[in-house]
């Protein structure tokens, strides 16, 4: 809400200076968004009237002109403006005049004394753009300040409303609250009914009261639509950010601003038959003001005439019965209608109206009438005209309900002290009615506050009135209980340490992506899609985080990094049946050289496996790694990592097309684990220490080659032979001496017993039942 | 018998003459060898009479000794040389860069949202967490936010479909966690912080549509509004490490708070807005089955990036997202 800080004080005595008003209103809630001069600063400008205007002697574009600025004599002023004529009133800065940014001085312009300067309203500061002088009307007297003359002496000021102050969607409202910030006091002018000269009247009927409890129409008849609308009007509309059209809806508009009462003004002529304020027929439309044709719903409250629909009430009005130039009878509406009808109905539409922004916030019911009155005085006042009587249809009025303010409750939820009398003193600055009693306030709010309904409500006019500042910051005051720190759970925190520790750089990507990503790389024809993306490129929420990975290794690649370590831990999303089930996934990927370049070691590229050794700090020793194919991954380099017999997750080489479509020169490792899989580990539980040292048997088996290790390895680990501890793959070989499709396992077994020292004989004994299980479950044999 | 004193001299300098262990060892030789000088005159000793060979021999004993001192001395010092060369081999330049590995990192957000975590762990809270496509019922009805109320077009909802929503902010999480806490028969106090992705359609210089919140709860029977101010001082000093930091608090509306504040924070002179606070609302209460005459509570919603921005002195919004390594590998 944007409006003249003169017109405010017009309404409300205060001491405060502009900065002091503004920060009032910001700490009172009424955020001061914005502070604007109306004009730059500057002086010596005066009304100025051309007598005469020659031509230059020595300049095509130049003229010289005799000005009136109201001295004894004329000044000979040089001018550029195409506008500049004899008889012509414009703004003359003088000679010692200060404008943003020039110094009036005496000059001589292409050898012509020039003794001022002809203005702009640019060169005054108050508009962006001009083409040529500012004209003036001829009120304008000569020699009078221009300040004073256009009143540039005042303020812009724009108001950021929370959207439970509609009582402060105008200029009375906002003066009232400033009255209740400071005690100062109002000016309102007493608004008295236009007695009645003409009596015809137009009929009313309000189908729907429930909605439309109150609504006032009035014939005006004999109007001059063509009349001007005064200076001070359009200087006060158009500094709240409004155009003027014409006389009569700027009448309308100028009470919308004073009063918070939208109004609409129909051209009675075009009006057949009563008015009717009831829901849209099926299949009904209407042409609105703004030249949009609407179809209506059944919910849309329509104001209708005989022929139909003319004004979306509380909205916009029609085109076809609008007022124009050659009005001369109107037909003048002041309602009220329920926020509940009218909230969402402009959306939906694709509107917001100065109306319905009011309307669906809550417009003072008790006022709609002399919302009425004051606009038919102006319009009479600019337009002439004779008013009829007003037809008024009431149903019922919303009702205020007392709230109670219990002063014991008041001091507990602000945690400060009060008083009682403080309490009356700024419930009688709101000018709320109340009644005391055992410390008990019963308080009936006025009809413009849509926003008190409850103790609350209260509490918190109270409070800021009080000044939210005069609260002091107070330690709370609690029971000392220490949080639960289960010791089996993992913090995502250390799992980010462990990539960090690798040389992982976190990242943090958007969870909507391109449907491309979804789609192609990961093959998903389904993802989840939002209704009203923010670009056709952030279209679908990510069931993968990998899109995102290998989009900021793109981006990082083109800004001449040659090697990426990424990951990100977020959320994943996925429909199921009609919920939505979101998983948190930790990801990475790895490009490049596996450590940085640097004098002491090669630049070999990262490999799988030393990216397997990073996810194996992330899944502990319980996880499985099986060969699987995935979409986006190498087919022979790919596996499904399991643990408990549950697959959580993927690691694997990125598929060569999609290597070749993001133009990645290198093998790019991608790895995704379901977080909540990885979060837990086994607390650690001690085991006797053996005394006695352990002994390592190495053999070397041979086997086919398409056999996984990892199945050999598990299959050792789970059979529990007696004394094995471990058994670790050393090398791994095919070659010469080494059959074809064959090849090599070198692993070393490491034996103890907690009881008693191994001699060989039982490490013989353990290593044949090893080489049986190897050679009956895998067909190894002992290599020669 | 011969003074064989003379010998001492010539030993000595013989073995000063050795450069290396062999040399010293033939030298060694020639006195104490089993033919040398030494040697053999402890041989001869036997065709001393039985008077004269004790005195001969002590005499010898003496010259050999000294023949010792001299070679132990000279080995030792050959030793010495030779390990010191070998030393001077295996000297390395130490200020050589050292052999790295590459150093990871973690983003800025992530930085700001552990010590969000760790002050408030430090009086209590527990973290909690919530969905990010959301109902619109938790999103906005049980936070006092119905249909068609002003208040949602405040916030450019991202929708799914009628019903669901990326969520706008991080209240929500107060709900699902006071709902949960009454099922499993936990009562007030309630403290949790709920930090977390929303999202809101704007996208320009100061907007990103994905942001990150931190939401704030306390539900107790004696919580008041100046408490509210109190933890939200004491978080933003130890956050910044700023004991002069102060907060303003401006009236503002929340549907799901009351009385409800814009939380300002003293700054270089001036007041940077840092997020939205207020008492719990009554519906609020009411929707999660509390009591609001006998509870009360605060709950409070900080920006992370802006947090983020103001301590490490970023100054664009849109690094966040950006992910260049050249902003993220700063936040060591």
């Amino acid at each position: 809400m944007q409006f003249s800080e003169n017109w405010l004080r017009s309404l409300v005595n205060t001491d405060l200076d502009s900065q002091a008003l503004s920060h009032a209103l910001t700490m009172a809630g009424l955020e001061v968004e914005d502070m604007q001069p109306v004009a730059a600063a500057f002086s010596k400008v005066v009304v100025a009237k051309i007598l005469s205007a020659e031509k230059h002697p020595d300049a095509d574009r130049l003229q010289v002109c005799k000005v009136d600025v109201g001295l004894a004599e004329p000044l000979q002023i040089v001018c550029g403006a195409a506008n500049a004529r004899a008889g012509l009133l414009a703004p003359c800065a003088m000679v010692g005049a200060e404008l943003p940014g020039i110094s009036i001085k005496q000059a001589k312009v292409r050898g012509v004394e020039s003794f001022g300067m002809m203005c702009s309203s640019k060169e005054l500061g108050i508009s962006a753009e001009a083409t040529g002088l500012l004209e003036l009307d001829d009120r304008a007297v000569v020699g009078q300040s221009i300040r004073e003359h256009l009143d540039l002496d005042d303020t812009l000021l724009t108001l950021k409303l929370t959207p439970n102050r509609s009582d402060c969607l105008s200029l009375k409202g906002i003066a009232r609250d400033v009255a209740a910030i400071t005690g100062a006091a109002t000016h309102f002018e007493a608004i008295e009914a236009v007695p009645a000269t003409i009596r015809v009247t137009k009929n009313v009927i309000v189908s729907e009261q429930a909605v439309c409890p109150s609504y006032c129409g009035r014939l005006i008849s004999g109007v001059n639509a063509k009349a001007n609308t005064p200076d001070w009007m359009i200087k006060r509309i158009e500094r709240s950010g409004l155009r003027s059209i014409s006389a009569l809806v700027d009448v309308t508009n100028y009470v919308l601003l004073e009063l918070g009462q939208p109004m609409h003004a129909f051209d009675a002529a075009k009006l057949n038959g009563d008015i009717t304020v009831r829901f849209a027929n099926a299949n009904e439309s209407l042409s609105l003001l703004n030249d949009q044709t609407v179809e209506l719903k059944s919910d849309d409250l329509v104001i209708a005439d005989a022929n139909g629909a003319v004004a979306l009430a509380g909205i916009m009005g029609g085109k076809p019965t609008s007022v124009d130039d050659t009005t001369t009878e109107v037909f003048l509406e002041s309602a009220f209608f329920t926020p509940s009808v009218i909230a969402g109905k402009a959306r939906r539409l694709g509107l917001s109206t100065d109306s319905s922004y009011r309307f669906e916030r809550g417009v003072d019911f008790g006022n709609t009438k002399h919302a009425l009155e004051y606009a038919t005085k102006l319009i009479m006042q600019i337009c002439g005209g004779q008013a009829a009587e007003v037809t008024e249809v009431v149903s019922s009025l919303p009702v205020r309900q007392p709230v109670k303010l219990r002063m014991a409750r008041l001091v507990s939820v602000l945690g400060i002290p009060f008083e009682a009398a403080k309490v009356a003193q700024l419930l009688t600055q709101l000018g709320f009615d109340f009644t005391e009693a055992n410390s008990i306030f019963t308080v009936v709010p006025p009809s413009y506050r849509f926003d008190i309904s409850i103790e609350e409500d209260l509490i918190e006019e109270i409070a800021r009135l009080h000044g939210y500042d005069h609260i002091p910051a107070i330690a709370p005051l609690a029971n000392l209980l220490m949080l639960s720190a289960p010791e089996a759970r993992l913090h995502q925190n250390k799992l980010r340490d462990s990539l960090v520790a690798v040389g992982y750089q976190e990242v943090v990507n958007y969870s909507f992506v391109d449907e491309s990503w979804e789609r192609d790389l990961l093959g998903n024809p389904t993802p989840i899609k939002l209704q009203n993306p923010i670009a056709s490129n952030l279209s679908v929420m990510r069931t993968s985080l990998w899109g995102g990975l290998l989009d900021t290794l793109t981006y990082n690649l083109n800004r001449k990094q040659d090697r990426a370590f990424l990951f990100e831990i977020g959320a994943v999303y996925f429909k199921q049946a009609n919920s939505f089930v979101e998983t948190t996934r930790v990801s990475g990927l790895a490009y490049g050289s596996a450590k940085p370049e640097q004098w002491s070691s090669d630049s070999a590229d990262v490999d799988f496996f030393e990216v397997k050794a990073h996810v194996d700090r992330l899944v502990g020793a319980k996880a499985i790694y099986e060969k699987a194919e995935h979409n986006a991954l190498h087919p022979g380099q790919t596996a499904r990592i399991i643990i408990d017999g549950k697959a959580i997750g993927w690691l694997g080489n990125l598929h060569p097309k999609w290597q070749q479509q993001y133009s990645l020169t290198k093998a790019t490792y991608l790895f995704e684990l379901d977080m909540e899989a990885i979060s837990s580990h086994q607390i650690p539980a001690y085991q006797e220490v053996s005394k006695l040292l352990p002994i390592r048997r190495d053999l070397a088996v041979v086997l086919d080659e398409n056999i996984a290790v990892g199945d050999v390895l598990s299959a050792i680990i789970k059979t529990e032979i007696p004394l094995v501890i471990d058994v670790a793959l050393f090398d791994l070989y095919q070659g010469q001496g080494v059959a074809e499709n064959k090849k090599s396992l070198a692993l070393s077994v490491l034996m103890h017993d907690t009881q008693k020292t191994l001699t060989d004989s039982d490490a013989d004994t353990t290593i044949t039942i090893l080489l049986q299980l190897l050679q009956d479950k895998f067909a190894a044999t002992l290599r020669n | 018998m011969a003074d064989l004193t003379h010998l001492i001299s010539k030993a000595q300098a013989d073995f000063a003459n050795s450069a290396t262990m062999n040399d010293l060892e033939i030298a060694k030789a020639k006195y104490l060898g089993k033919t040398g000088l030494l040697t053999d005159a402890l041989k001869g000793l036997g065709k001393l009479s039985n008077e004269e060979r004790p005195a001969a021999g002590a005499a010898i004993n003496v010259v050999k000794q000294d023949v010792e001192t001299a070679l132990n001395a000279r080995r030792e010092a050959i030793l010495n040389a030779e390990q010191a060369k070998q030393l001077a081999q295996e000297s390395i330049d130490v200020t050589l860069p050292a052999r790295t590995q590459s150093q990871g990192g973690l983003h800025p957000v992530t930085l700001t949202l552990r010590r969000v975590e760790e002050l408030f762990h430090s009086i209590g809270f527990e973290v909690a967490t919530g969905p990010e496509i959301e109902t619109d019922f938790y999103n906005f009805t049980a936070l006092n936010i119905p249909e068609d109320h002003p208040a949602r077009a405040m916030h450019d909802t991202f929708y799914i479909d009628e019903a669901n929503v990326l969520r706008t902010h991080t209240s929500p999480v107060q709900i699902r966690y006071m709902e949960n806490a009454l099922k499993t028969n936990k009562t007030p106090p309630l403290k949790i912080i709920a930090p977390g992705r929303v999202y809101r359609v704007d996208s320009d210089a100061t907007h990103s549509p994905m942001f990150h919140q931190v939401e704030g709860l306390w539900v107790d029977e004696n919580i008041s509004f100046a408490n509210l101010k109190g933890v939200v001082q004491d978080f933003l000093q130890k956050f910044f490490e700023r004991d002069d930091l102060t907060v303003r608090f401006r009236p503002s509306f929340f549907p799901f708070t009351e009385p409800s504040a814009e939380m300002d924070m003293s700054w270089n002179g001036g007041w940077l807005e840092i997020g939205g606070c207020g008492m719990v609302h009554p519906e609020v209460f009411k929707h999660v089955n509390l009591d609001s005459e006998k509870y009360r509570g605060f709950a409070f919603g900080l920006g992370v990036e802006r947090l983020t921005m103001l301590r490490y002195g970023v100054n664009d919004l849109r690094h966040f997202f950006n992910n260049d390594l050249r902003f993220l590998s700063q936040f060591k």
